[in-house]
């Protein structure tokens, strides 16, 4: 993996890092508490619940069934629509592996990008 | 860095008597021959099963003919499975003293222990002389394992450590990373780095036999915590598990007591193989620190989100420690405060630096912070494996 890291620019709040720029979550580099307005792809937007450090918001709006990119690799896939600066937890993401288990499809997805 | 030689002609950095019960039956006693010693340099290690298992039994040979174990001191029942007096006889050909107390022919509890701490007592005294000779960065083994992972450790701890691996293996020192469970869904770029085609493929083949022995038990490597640390799936925190291994080319793939036969990066095969029986491939961290030290590593480098606070016998751990707010919470407990770089009061690169400048340090002597709170944690349990094949490694591992 390649230390792509990148903190901020004027359109993102600073406590959000982007880890990779095909990235379509940012994760939060302090907790952000719920009420806070937070500034996501040039949009500002309110925290709906506490985002504690760690945890991911998406960059835009994600789709049912979405790939969910983190490192710039897909982490999951969304099962609800997502809202720009909305938390991306287990509540609306789900694993492609466990307990589903398709490895063909996450295989030929490497393919494509390396 | 000095080390203690030993007969076999292996170095060690620590000079350890292992006292090692084969049954649980004989906890009790191993652990109360231990206790006087345990801050002079006397670990506690065993098996708890009745039933023998080649995998345990290769487990306790090469944990109790380490290079950073002295002596050790066995502790039987009398009626077990274990085959008691083949360990004793590859510790003897190792040329490392060793002492079997049988509890039954000893005539029980108090009289095993005395005769337990009697040998210990003499052979302190003899170990104390072992010679120190010149040790340099390419004999050292050093092996990687997080634990209590958050979301911070995929983007501080985990890819310093692999930048320290990076420097450990410019150096040809031979690094050791592992847990294919949690490589789950990284497969097709880890084996992009294999330095032969064949190795690729076993690699592939490695985290697929994971992912299936962990669907058959309907479990991954993924615990509440991970997920209150903002971890959300598998591959998410694999992601992070897998920058562990920094960016080396990877030589070859180990299974538990397979040393790595020269310099450079390898993988360690944690999961069993054949059909999935005796439950999860490891039960908790210390199981893999066991297995990554069954392979030679004198050294073991741990990452933490949450905060995990184990050491280990036998080998000292070095804890590095993902998040910010768990640093100020834990200190005490930490070697490595890595959560400066989400804060940016420091760069990957300078934390993976200091990362290689510990391990030499901790080769050097200079106690973590584990080994100073008393920290000796160890489990082991049933396992089977097959032989690696040799698309895995270049050369034979040593055994």
């Amino acid at each position: 993996m390649q230390n792509t890291a990148a903190k901020s620019s004027t359109t993102t709040d600073s406590r959000l890092l982007r880890l990779s720029p095909r990235d379509n979550v940012l994760v939060a580099t302090a907790t952000i508490e719920a009420g806070e307005d937070i500034l996501v792809s040039g949009r500002s937007v309110r925290a709906a619940v506490k985002l504690p450090l760690g945890h991911k918001i998406a960059t835009r709006e994600i789709a049912t069934g979405e790939k969910i990119i983190k490192y710039g690799v897909p982490i999951g896939s969304a099962t609800l629509p997502i809202s720009t600066g909305e938390h991306v937890h287990t509540h609306n993401i789900k694993s492609d592996y466990l307990p589903t288990y398709t490895w063909k499809e996450q295989g030929e997805y490497f393919k494509d990008h390396h | 860095m000095k080390a203690y030689l030993r007969s076999d002609g292996r170095k060690g950095i620590r000079n350890i008597i292992v006292v090692a019960y084969l049954v649980e039956c004989a906890h009790h006693v191993a652990r109360e021959i231990m206790f006087p010693f345990r801050e002079r340099g006397v670990h506690l290690i065993g098996f708890g099963g009745c039933y023998p298992n080649a995998y345990s039994f290769r487990m306790m040979k090469q944990l109790c003919t380490h290079p950073n174990v002295a002596g050790a001191v066995l502790v039987s029942l009398g009626c077990e499975g274990f085959n008691r007096n083949e360990l004793a006889r590859a510790i003897r050909d190792s040329g490392r003293p060793v002492t079997t107390v049988v509890i039954q022919s000893t005539g029980g509890t108090r009289k095993s222990i005395a005769e337990g701490q009697r040998w210990i007592s003499q052979t302190l005294e003899q170990i104390a002389t072992t010679p120190r000779v010149e040790m340099s960065i390419d004999e050292l083994i050093v092996g990687t394992i997080c634990g209590g992972s958050d979301a911070t450790s995929g983007i501080t701890a985990n890819p310093a450590v692999g930048r320290a691996f990076d420097l450990l293996v410019e150096r040809n020192g031979r690094a050791i990373f592992e847990e294919t469970g949690e490589l789950i869904g990284c497969e097709q770029i880890m084996a992009e780095r294999a330095v032969r085609p064949e190795l690729a493929r076993e690699l592939i083949a490695c985290v697929e036999k994971a992912a299936k022995h962990y669907t058959v038990l309907g479990h991954g490597s993924f615990a509440p915590g991970n997920a209150d640390g903002g971890l959300t799936t598998q591959e998410e925190k694999s992601m992070g598990a897998y920058s562990k291994s920094g960016s080396s080319r990877i030589n070859g793939i180990l299974k538990p007591g397979d040393v790595p036969p020269s310099g450079g990066l390898y993988l360690l095969d944690v999961v069993p193989d054949g059909e999935v029986r005796f439950g999860f491939a490891n039960i908790n961290d210390n199981a893999e620190i066991g297995e990554l030290i069954a392979c030679g590593s004198h050294v073991i480098l741990f990452t933490t989100g949450r905060g995990s606070v184990v050491g280990s016998a036998i080998s000292p751990v070095i804890k590095v420690c993902a998040n910010p707010e768990t640093y100020r919470r834990m200190s005490e407990d930490m070697d490595i405060d890595a959560g400066r770089i989400l804060e940016e009061r420091a760069t990957l690169d300078e934390v993976g630096q200091e990362i290689f400048d510990r391990v030499i340090k901790t080769a050097e002597g200079v106690p973590t912070v584990s080994e100073t709170l008393g920290h000796q944690e160890f489990v082991l349990t049933y396992k089977t494996f097959e032989p690696i094949g040799p698309a895995c490694l270049a050369a034979g591992a040593a055994s």
